[in-house]
């Protein structure tokens, strides 16, 4: 009962605070740039604007596709703030992305192909370490499921400050922020005009814009995971590293994908499950 | 409720412009004028287009890449002509290679003068161009309507026959 309830809230709740978080961002952004910035609501009112414009479709797929990105990545935060299999989880919203990836295929202009080229590289780079996290947490719980992961009586970053330094770096790649913007950029940037989202139109970006939202706070919720026995500090620290992001995202240029790629890997392998092994010995 | 005054995505277009325009267009970005404080965001994309943004007038190399961008955008859209060579030619209307204003391409609906036109100029004729884009969108509306009405009418019709 109080999963269903807490599905329904995370339905409702999710778009309201991703939009939000949205517009707080480009606030932010735009202070740092010495300007002023849009009003907070801004984002709820680009994606209604976006609901009045004409749909403009290059097949009759790629509108479907988009629907299913969004789905399933609503499916995949329900299966979090439900309480249920982080494993789950993240293969759902893996599902979710490989669906926006076939959608940027099947419109077939240059920059759709080239841009989802690019989020299947961003996906090979930033998942391993996604799993990892999953891995992670379940060494230091003892369970798969985030019920009983939010139960534990140790914060977990005690136990894995390099996973959740690696998870950070990685979640640039899933905020989609510079320098890791590659397959599409936001709001007045340009990546291959605007790479993935280049052919959607009209409601379809909207779609697109929404589940972003949802996604945004799926990862946040990750990142809160990590401090999940004191939730005041979580929420704390969910803030402090969205606006690390916001920083990082005002300060770095877009890497190639060659880069973005080794350093990821990198970053997986000697924090993330460099992490994991001493762990491994120091229990032994 | 439709919110395109509070959300207008620009395309922002040079023609055979001197870039004096164009610099002016992109200085309303800047700190100083910073017009994404009325939700304005300069994309690149047609597709994601409500204002289409033209400085320069019109050549015969670039005609049909206007057409071509004003095609790509989707409904409702509004095209400011930005700067007196967008809205007349100016002073080149009488080359040998300039056939004029931007509208002997596309249809405009607001000219927005200047040599080159100032920020404040493109705002106020951005915001001009925000109120002919609601009155366009309730064209469209009362005209989905009328033709949803009509199918009404025709299925039932074809019911009644049968």
């Amino acid at each position: 009962m109080s999963t269903i309830i807490a599905v329904i809230i995370f339905l409702v709740l999710a778009p309201l605070i991703g939009g939000v978080v949205s517009g707080a961002d480009r606030i932010i952004t735009a202070r740092m740039q010495s300007r002023v910035g849009p009003p907070v609501l801004q984002p709820f009112y680009d994606v209604l604007k976006l609901f009045g414009k004409q749909n403009l479709v290059v097949n009759k797929y790629h509108g479907d596709y988009v629907l299913c990105f969004l789905i399933f990545t609503i499916i995949s935060g329900c299966i979090l703030f439900g309480g249920g299999n982080l494993l789950l989880a993240i293969f759902a919203l893996i599902v979710a992305n490989v669906f926006i990836v076939l959608a940027a295929y099947c419109s077939n202009s240059p920059y759709t192909l080239i841009g989802a080229d690019r989020e299947l590289l961003q996906m090979l780079s930033a998942e391993p370490m996604l799993l990892l996290t999953a891995v992670a947490l379940f060494q230091v719980t003892g369970s798969f499921n985030v019920s009983e992961i939010i139960k534990t009586n140790h914060m977990p970053f005690i136990y894995l400050p390099g996973v959740f330094i690696a998870l950070t770096y990685v979640l640039t790649i899933k905020l989609r922020k510079s320098p890791f913007d590659l397959s599409t950029s936001h709001h007045g940037h340009q990546e291959l005009v605007k790479g993935l989202t280049t052919e959607f139109a009209g409601p379809s970006l909207a779609y697109f814009e929404i589940a972003h939202w949802y996604e945004t706070v799926f990862m946040l919720g990750l990142v809160y995971l990590f401090f999940a026995n004191i939730p005041v500090l979580g929420i704390l620290v969910v803030l402090a590293v969205y606006f690390i992001e916001i920083l990082i995202d005002n300060v770095n240029a877009r890497f190639k994908w060659e880069l973005m790629f080794k350093s990821t890997w990198l970053a997986t392998l000697i924090l993330g499950v460099g992490n994991l092994f001493l762990l491994y010995f120091l229990s032994m | 409720m439709d919110f395109f005054k509070k959300s207008p995505w620009v395309l922002h277009y040079d023609g055979s412009s001197c870039n004096g325009c164009d610099i002016e267009v992109l200085a309303a970005l800047m700190p100083k004028y910073d017009i994404e404080r009325f939700g304005i965001i300069n994309t690149g994309n047609p597709k994601h287009a409500d204002v289409f943004l033209i400085t320069g007038s019109v050549n015969t190399q670039n005609i049909d890449v206007i057409r071509n961008l004003y095609d790509q955008m989707g409904e409702p859209k509004v095209v400011v002509a930005v700067g007196i060579c967008a809205c007349t030619g100016n002073f080149y209307a009488e080359c040998y290679n300039i056939l004029g204003g931007v509208d002997k391409a596309i249809p405009v609906d607001v000219y927005a003068p200047g040599c080159a036109a100032k920020p404040e100029v493109i705002i106020d004729a951005v915001v001009k161009g925000l109120a002919v884009l609601e009155e366009k969108k309730k064209k469209m509306k009362k005209k989905e309507k009328n033709i949803r009405k009509d199918k009404k009418k025709e299925t039932q019709n074809v019911m009644q026959k049968e």
